[in-house]
């Protein structure tokens, strides 16, 4: 913990006031973004909002750190939603616009064109190409710089070379048709000046990559079409991968999306009954409602699934508007991250936290 | 003329352009104050946008040595943001650098917690972590 012990002591002394509670219409605005039918409305932020009711409404590190949560709620290899509950919206914020564009991925740069007689011209091709998500781990490579030799380190290269034979039917050529040239590229520069030197070319591998990596690195997905040949078109090319980010090019982002939304709360203001009930659950339409039967035929409407809403406000306008209330929970943030596939979800929020936390630590370093 | 980021620039054969991967060389930050009073300053960070600058406003913002806090990107063309800090007292500097050092501890705690939660979540579905590692 950094040098806080005059913040420490204060919080302490603040203990006992802590106990003092806002008033309720004070906390829902403090804790909640209240959305009417025409707009939501704002809250407060400023530490000392409260200060003359004696209520810190500060976060500090030990506060925050005592109070943050994080569950998850769905993980697969590419796929994964969890709630982060006790954090701003600022620094979640934060931790989406590092993972779309700020993660690094590997990614297809240049394409090195021999034949292409294929419809599709070069640089649609190549920007198809592109787009491809490829297996390899970021982390373990290196990023090339203008006057970078393109090495083992970083630069991976594909082959793809298909024809179509006349007289056959067209061929697909999908993205599990590169084929990854661990030996690096075999396109030559310039004829040797010696017949015993190596033969030059686009790449100057040290060593084979089958030997630093322990999976080949192929595409993530086999199946991407990239063009389609008619008899006797074919295509030959050779490409280079290399590491970038996201803000660069869309297609070093190593996310498909990662979006957060605030929880969703549904209140009741008073109760809703019978034929009022029955038109409020037909209205929502994800079914937020469930109607609970009081027995001797009376209905009531009850919030089932607050979750499912996507704030359409469609129940806060018409008849049902004063007597519902749509809110959404300012410090709960439900976090979806979708990758590409070159690194699981949890992987790519944690280097996102750490992207952030590089980032603290180069301006503290260029302060001092 | 003001300079671009070069976006969506086709990967044609021949064009051995500078690689667009590259990243710049992380800039500096300057600070904008007075020589009389320390409490008061402007910082301009190059290479950051609203990522840093929101998350470090907030934090600034839960600090009590702080009178006045608040960040601009001046021209959406340049790579740069101005973070203005006003304290009660305090070097805004250091109150800036503290600031800073909180975010890391927090975000430090959000990566702790993370990891937490997901070796949780796979204990408690080990169907998925066999998917996992078979795919592995």
């Amino acid at each position: 913990m950094p040098k806080k012990g005059t913040k420490k002591g204060k919080s302490a002394d603040d203990e006992p006031k802590e106990q003092n509670k806002l008033p309720e219409h004070l906390e829902v605005q403090r804790t909640r973004v209240v959305c009417k039918a025409d707009a939501p409305t704002e809250g407060f932020q400023y530490a000392g909002a409260f200060a003359a009711m004696g209520i810190d409404n500060s976060v500090s590190v030990d506060k925050f750190c005592k109070n943050f949560k994080v569950m998850v709620n769905r993980l697969t290899e590419d796929d994964m939603e969890f709630d982060m509950i006790g954090i701003d919206a600022s620094i979640a914020n934060a931790f989406r616009r590092i993972l779309i564009a700020e993660v690094p991925t590997m990614a297809i740069e240049k394409v090195l064109m021999v034949d292409n007689t294929s419809v599709i011209a070069d640089e649609v091709l190549s920007h198809r190409l592109g787009l491809i998500p490829l297996d390899a781990d970021p982390r373990l490579f290196e990023y090339i710089s203008e006057n970078d030799v393109p090495n083992e380190r970083n630069t991976i290269v594909y082959k793809l070379h298909v024809s179509c034979k006349r007289g056959s039917p067209r061929l697909t050529v999908k993205s599990g048709d590169l084929e990854w040239l661990p030996e690096g590229s075999q396109l030559p520069l310039a004829s040797p000046a010696q017949s015993g030197d190596k033969q030059k070319t686009y790449t100057s591998f040290g060593q084979s990559q089958k030997d630093i990596f322990e999976k080949p690195l192929g595409v993530k997905f086999k199946d991407i079409t990239i063009a389609r040949l008619g008899p006797g078109q074919a295509i030959e090319l050779e490409v280079h991968a290399v590491k970038g980010v996201g803000k660069v090019h869309a297609k070093w982002s190593p996310v498909a999306t990662a979006w957060y939304r605030m929880l969703p709360e549904v209140v009741f203001r008073e109760e809703i009954r019978d034929d009022a009930a029955e038109k409020l659950v037909k209205k929502c339409p994800v079914n937020v409602f469930d109607i609970e039967d009081l027995g001797n035929g009376e209905k009531r409407a009850v919030v089932a699934r607050p979750r499912a809403c996507t704030l359409c406000r469609e129940c806060v306008m018409g008849p049902t508007g004063e007597q519902v209330e749509l809110r959404r929970v300012r410090d709960h943030f439900i976090f979806t991250i979708e990758s590409t596939g070159a690194l699981p979800p949890e992987v790519l929020f944690t280097e996102a936290v750490r992207n952030l936390e590089e980032k603290c630590e180069r301006v503290i370093s260029e302060l001092s | 003329m003001r300079h671009r980021r070069e976006g969506n620039t086709p990967h044609t054969a021949a064009a051995v352009s500078a690689p667009l991967s590259a990243l710049p060389p992380p800039g500096g930050v300057m600070e904008h104050g007075s020589v009389t009073d320390s409490t008061a300053s402007t910082f301009s960070i190059m290479d950051e946008d609203h990522t840093l600058a929101n998350s470090v406003r907030f934090v600034l913002n839960q600090d009590p040595r702080v009178a006045f806090c608040g960040y601009s990107i001046p021209h959406p063309a340049d790579n740069k943001v101005n973070i203005r800090v006003q304290t009660t007292g305090d070097s805004a500097k250091d109150v800036l650098k503290d600031s800073l050092q909180d975010l890391m501890v927090m975000c430090q705690h959000v990566r702790g917690t993370l990891d937490t939660a997901v070796t949780d979540f796979r204990q408690n579905n080990p169907t998925d972590m066999n998917v996992d590692l078979n795919k592995k």
